[in-house]
Order: structure tokens, then C-alpha cells, then sequence
């Protein structure tokens, strides 16, 4: 890669890559830990419960005897698994969740045993899409999952996996492209360079809310959780693995979760850029404090996942896939096309903000009449369209309309077939269905 | 030929690339197929990675891994997984005509990259990123400047292809929609039958065998705790209602001692 864009990366000694990459992996698995108790604490408060409080101090070390205790568990594997794919996809889950890390970054330029390095693993021009992609391949994970277990609520949880990735992938893809037009990059360590006076949550505040809304459903938590569904699926994808298998699916979960808030802080919230009251602190931006800041915003995600999951309940699999297809994605589209327009004003025809503002307006005003105009046309179209198929469907049927051979309408009876008269006449004293095609055989001059 | 990074790079992923295009024609099950398919397109974005196309390589991972073989796989899943595909030829020749082209590919393929790797010596991309100042750049400049035609029509044979795709699959609706709402208004609805879950087998009953129908509150059964096809082979254990009043009389009598 080219070296000249990219500064610092690409430059570190042998050790410190492998040092960074250790450090990164300790990270995520003691975030992990951590997520999965906190979690059960902030839920169990949500519920007038406790949680759990009894291994260690404050019960922080409850997830790390849980761990010990499902890696020693017995393994059972079925028999009508298909063994291979039934080993590699828990491999392929918990590998794409720790590698999508490898381009987040958690500080600026600090230094390391008397080397300069930046906070971060690597970057280059596309490390934003490097995370889609590998978002993309961890989902095999579960899909091949749901498909080797030889068992229907693994294989239902796995069909709905690659249903709901290829939805939502579309809308998050969609969402990050506004920041990429505004940073002029995809490389994270740029985009974060450039939200320094202003977070892109603030300027493209509705791609943040479909980002943030897509991510939900990329990570399969609920209310999104549909290839899990517990209360359907049983365990969905995970139903027929158990032990150190079942772990690393429970690991890339909460991986995931960590990595999609990361993104999510990087895009949009600025990264380990310093929060407002402290951005005037003059070295809020340099040495070690950003990565605590970056910690804190990755928790607030976190928390929020927490949070939507104690309140919401589980959307049905018919409205989860209209809201990503009818909602996030045409929403999606339309934000783009605005942004890309106010750009090219803004840039070829040097408007000011002031104006953009005023154009932008005058626009929505004239569009917002123009669709209400059309609304009322389409509205009397549509009346005037059901009174007719009323009429016709109240008219007595007429099986050669319009010189075809022809079906019934809605509402409309076939006058006659033997085999119907035969079984009304052998059921006795008939119900109101019948009545009514009796009725109808009288009416019709054809029987 | 010095050993660099690249040359360990293609030598390993020029590998798994070839063993997984094998594994894709030889194996049997269409999932496995699928499968070798996308190490196929993972191994090959690695490549263009290597040979600095890195955004080519994460397109290339995104769209045919992510998107593509996923699409794939949910229409294998649907159709049926373990559905192999019969080895009897339908159309008349076909394996011949099939050798025939496969071989002239073969040929034509080794031609072109033949004369491409003699004649020329390797450029490399790396003076083509610096024209624009980075690999996306040169990128969008081209698709936006000289290859605006191809990238439009690309677009829209792509949307008409989806949208013949809606169209074919399209049904008219002839009735409204039953609403989730509807349906569960008309579960209670009078002669709906019973709007919940039927009581469990052996409810309240001397035992909890499938066979055993709940005991009412006022002390009658009932039937509909048994499950059908139980009750069709007339399995179903009724128990006299003098048994019941035995069992009331044996546990007040335990009572009072």
C-alpha cells in the first residue's frame, strides 16, 4: 500500500505488530467478559433483580467461570450432522469477529517502548469496507451452522440468517456512504481525522440512526434477533452445538457487538476525538486519554444494546424484513441523494452553508406540496378503482367476460358444478355458506 | 526470482484458490459447491490486495461472498439441501459440446495470458494509484470519466434484470391481507372454538401420562386435553369419577389423621 498517504502505517517493527495484535485479541476477549456480565447486571436492574453478585468482587468474575464451565462441558454432535461444516463454522465466526479489529482505531500517535506508533493495528484506503467484508463472511458462520446440524430449527435459524444479512448489509453499506463523501475516505484513521470540529453524528444525523439501526440487525440482538429466536427456533442457528463450539458463537456474538459499536464510534461519533466539554482541554487529544474516551463511547453502544434488549420485544420475521427492505433502505437512498447533492452545490457552485439551507427548504417545500398534490389524485384514482371492482364483484358472474373463458371474482360464486349440488343435498338443514350458494345457483339465468 | 512477501502471498492463496475451484466442480453436495465457491472469491480478493487493488479485493469480497454466494446458499436451503443433481443428460450432446468449449476456453485463455506475460514485461499498479493520488481515486476517476457509459448501462441492465425478477414473481392480491389483528379477533369470536392453548394431559388428573384428560374445575373431563390422534385410537384413559371421590376420600381421610 502506499506508504506516502498512510504516514505511520505499514511502518511498525515486526514486534510491535505482533504486540498490537496480542493486545488487541486480550482486549476482546476481557471485553467480552466484561460485556457479558454487565450485561446480566443492567438487565437484572431493569428487573427489579440483583444479577449476579456472588463470584468475585461485585460478581465480575461470574462470565469467567461460566467460560470454564461450557469449555469443559461434554460435546454432543449429533448424528446427521455433516461433520466438517459442522466443525468450521464456529471457526469461521469467532476468526471474522476478532479480525474485523484490525482497522479500528483507538488513539492517536503515542509511543511504545520508544517507538512512534499509532494507536491502531493497521489502516488502509479501504479498511471500512475490509469491515463489511469480513462482517460478511462471519455470517457463513452461522449460516453453515444452521445447515450442517441436520436439524430443522438450526436450518430455519440459518435461512433466516442469510435473509436478514443480505437486508441488512444493503442499509448499513448505504449508510456509510454519505461519511465517506463528507471525509473523503474510507480509511478510519482519516475519517476520524476528519470529524475534528464536528462529529458526523451531528451533520448526517439520519445516516447515524439507520446505521445504528442496522447494526442491531447485523449483529442479531434483539429486537432483531430472528435467526435465535428462542421463543420460535429453540437456539435457531446454535440449537445443536454445545461446549467450546457453542462458546465461540457465544464469543463472536458479543465480539460482533463490540466491533459494530467500534464502527459506529469511528463513523460517527469521532472516534477517540475528546466530547465537547473536554475537547477544551488542550491535550484531550493526545497521548493515552483518547483511548479511554474511545472505551466510553464503545461502552454507551454497548449499553444500548443492553437497553434495547431488556425493552423490546422480537419483531415478526414478515415486519423485520419490510422495515429493512421498505424503511431503512429507501431512506437510505433518499438521505444520499440529498447529501450528494448538497455537495455538489456546496462545491461546484461554492454555496454557503446559509444558502444551501434556503435552497434546501425551498425544495422540500415544493416536493412536500408535489407529493401531496399527487397523494389526492392517487387517492381518487384508487376510489374510483374500488368502486369498480365492487361493481363487478357484486355483478352476477359471468363466466365468458370479455370472450374468455374466466374465473370468479373475489365475492363471486361459480354458479354451478354437480359435485356441489350433490353434497348440499346430502347435507342436511345447511349452514349460512350454503344458503348463500344455493341462492346464487337460483339468481344465475345460466344454471 | 527473489522470495518477497507477494510471492508468498500468491503461492499460498494461488493454492487454496486452485484446490477450491476443483472442490467446486468435483463435489457432490451443491452446498459444498457453494461453499468452495466463496474460498474461491476470498482467496482471489486476497490477491488483488497483494497486487494493490485492495478496493477491487474488498468489493470483490463483499459483493460475490457476501452478497452473491449468500443469495446462493438461502435458495439452496429453500430448495432443499440435500438435493443432488442427477447425472443424466437432458439435452442431447451436451456433454460433448461441453468438453468441445471447455477446451477451446482453455485455449484461448492460455493464448491471451500467454502473449500478455511474453510480450509485455509486468507494469504493476502502483504508478496507475499515484496518477489520482490513492487506488479508490484512480478508481472513481475512471468509471466517472471514460467508462461512465459501460458503469450507467451496467446499472440499469442490473435494475432491469431485479425488476423482471419482481415482475415474474409478482401475484395479484384478490382479497385483503389478513391482519395479525383480524386473525386474533376472530379467535374469539363466538363458534371460533377454544381461543387458547387446550389444557395439558393429565391436569389436576391422577396422573400426567399423554393418555390421561385434565380434570375440569367442577370435576368433569376434559377430552380436548388429549391429543388427536390418542383419541382416534380411542387410547384415551378415562377415569370414573367414583375413582376421583375414592382419591378425595382417601386424602381427607389422611387429612384428619
Amino acid at each position: 500500500m502506499s506508504g506516502s498517504q498512510f504516514g505511520f502505517f505499514g511502518t511498525d517493527p515486526w514486534w510491535m505488530v505482533i504486540l498490537k495484535a496480542v493486545v488487541i485479541f486480550g482486549m476482546l476477549v476481557v471485553i467480552t467478559l466484561f460485556t457479558i456480565w454487565w450485561e446480566r447486571r443492567v438487565v437484572s436492574r431493569m428487573q427489579n433483580r440483583i444479577g449476579p453478585n456472588r463470584v468475585g468482587p461485585a460478581g465480575l468474575l461470574q462470565s469467567l467461570m461460566d467460560g470454564f464451565k461450557l469449555a469443559f462441558k461434554e460435546e454432543i454432535i449429533p448424528k446427521s450432522a455433516h461433520v466438517a461444516v459442522y466443525w468450521i463454522a464456529p471457526v469461521i465466526s469467532a476468526t471474522a469477529a476478532f479480525l474485523a479489529f484490525a482497522v479500528i482505531p483507538f488513539g492517536p500517535i503515542v509511543s511504545i517502548f520508544g517507538v512512534e506508533t499509532p494507536l491502531q493495528l493497521t489502516d488502509f484506503p479501504v479498511s471500512v469496507l475490509y469491515v463489511l467484508g469480513i462482517a460478511s463472511i462471519g455470517v457463513y458462520g452461522l449460516v453453515l451452522a444452521g445447515w450442517s446440524s441436520g436439524s430443522t430449527y438450526p436450518l430455519l435459524g440459518g435461512l433466516r440468517s442469510t435473509a436478514q444479512v443480505i437486508s441488512y448489509e444493503i442499509a448499513m453499506g448505504l449508510s456509510f456512504v454519505a461519511v465517506f463523501l463528507f471525509a473523503g475516505s474510507m480509511s478510519t484513521s482519516q475519517i476520524i481525522a476528519q470529524q475534528e470540529p464536528i462529529w458526523f453524528a451531528v451533520i448526517l444525523l439520519p445516516s447515524f440512526l439507520i446505521y445504528v439501526t442496522s447494526m442491531v440487525g447485523e449483529t442479531n440482538r434483539a429486537p432483531f434477533d430472528l435467526p435465535e429466536a428462542e421463543g420460535e427456533l429453540v437456539g435457531g442457528f446454535h440449537t445443536e452445538y454445545s461446549s467450546l463450539k457453542f462458546a465461540m458463537f457465544f464469543l463472536a456474538e458479543y465480539i460482533n457487538m463490540v466491533t459494530v459499536s467500534a464502527l459506529a464510534t469511528t463513523l460517527f461519533l469521532g472516534g477517540w476525538l475528546a466530547p465537547w466539554p473536554l475537547s477544551l482541554w488542550d491535550s484531550a487529544n493526545t497521548g493515552w486519554w483518547p483511548v479511554l474516551w474511545w472505551l466510553l463511547k464503545v461502552q454507551l453502544f454497548i449499553f444500548m444494546f443492553i437497553w434495547l434488549r431488556a425493552t423490546l420485544p422480537r419483531l415478526r420475521y414478515d415486519q423485520f424484513m419490510k422495515f429493512g427492505w421498505k424503511v431503512l433502505i429507501p431512506a437510505s437512498l433518499g438521505w444520499i441523494f440529498i447529501v450528494a447533492i448538497a455537495r455538489v452545490f456546496r462545491n461546484d457552485f461554492s454555496f454557503t452553508n446559509q444558502q444551501l439551507l434556503f435552497t434546501g427548504a425551498a425544495a422540500i417545500a415544493v416536493l412536500l406540496i408535489g407529493s401531496w398534490l399527487l397523494q389526492i389524485r392517487s387517492d381518487r384514482k384508487q376510489e374510483s378503482l374500488e368502486e369498480e371492482l365492487e361493481a363487478e364483484s357484486n355483478a352476477p358472474f359471468d363466466p365468458m367476460a370479455g370472450g374468455h373463458p374466466v374465473p370468479p371474482m373475489p365475492g363471486q360464486i361459480f354458479p354451478y358444478t354437480p359435485r356441489r349440488v350433490l353434497a348440499e343435498q346430502s347435507v342436511a338443514g345447511g349452514v349460512s355458506l350454503s344458503d348463500k350458494d344455493t341462492n346464487a345457483i337460483e339468481e344465475t339465468p345460466n344454471a | 526470482m527473489t522470495i518477497d512477501g507477494e510471492l508468498v502471498v500468491f503461492i499460498i492463496c494461488g493454492g487454496l484458490t486452485v484446490i477450491g475451484a476443483l472442490g467446486m466442480v468435483l463435489s457432490r453436495k451443491a452446498v459444498h459447491s457453494a461453499l468452495f465457491i466463496a474460498m474461491v472469491m476470498i482467496n482471489l480478493a486476497i490477491l488483488y490486495v497483494a497486487n494493490s487493488a485492495p478496493f477491487l479485493g474488498m468489493v470483490q469480497i463483499i459483493v460475490y461472498t457476501g452478497a452473491v454466494m449468500m443469495l446462493f446458499l438461502f435458495v439452496l436451503m429453500v430448495v432443499g439441501v440435500d438435493s443432488s443433481d442427477s447425472l443424466i443428460e437432458t439435452i442431447r450432446g451436451q456433454r460433448l459440446f461441453g468438453i468441445l468449449f471447455g477446451v477451446a476456453l482453455a485455449v484461448l485463455l492460455a493464448g491471451g495470458i500467454g502473449t500478455a506475460l511474453t510480450d509485455k514485461g509486468d507494469v504493476g499498479l502502483d504508478a496507475a494509484n499515484q496518477e489520482f493520488g490513492g487506488n479508490v481515486e484512480g478508481i472513481a476517476n475512471l468509471i466517472f470519466s471514460d467508462f461512465l457509459f459501460a458503469f450507467q448501462a451496467t446499472a440499469a441492465l442490473l435494475i432491469t434484470a431485479g425488476l423482471g425478477a419482481v415482475i415474474l414473481t409478482h401475484r395479484e392480491a384478490w382479497k385483503p391481507k389478513v391482519t395479525q389483528k383480524e386473525l386474533s379477533v376472530a379467535r374469539f369470536m363466538v363458534g371460533a372454538g377454544h381461543p387458547g392453548n387446550k389444557p395439558n394431559p393429565g391436569v389436576y388428573a391422577r396422573h400426567n401420562a399423554v393418555n390421561t384428560p385434565a380434570i375440569l374445575p367442577d370435576g368433569s373431563l376434559s377430552l380436548d386435553s388429549v391429543p388427536e390422534p390418542v383419541r382416534s385410537r380411542d387410547d384415551s384413559l378415562i377415569i370414573d369419577h367414583r375413582v376421583v371421590s375414592t382419591v378425595v376420600e382417601l386424602v381427607e381421610g389422611e387429612d384428619q389423621n
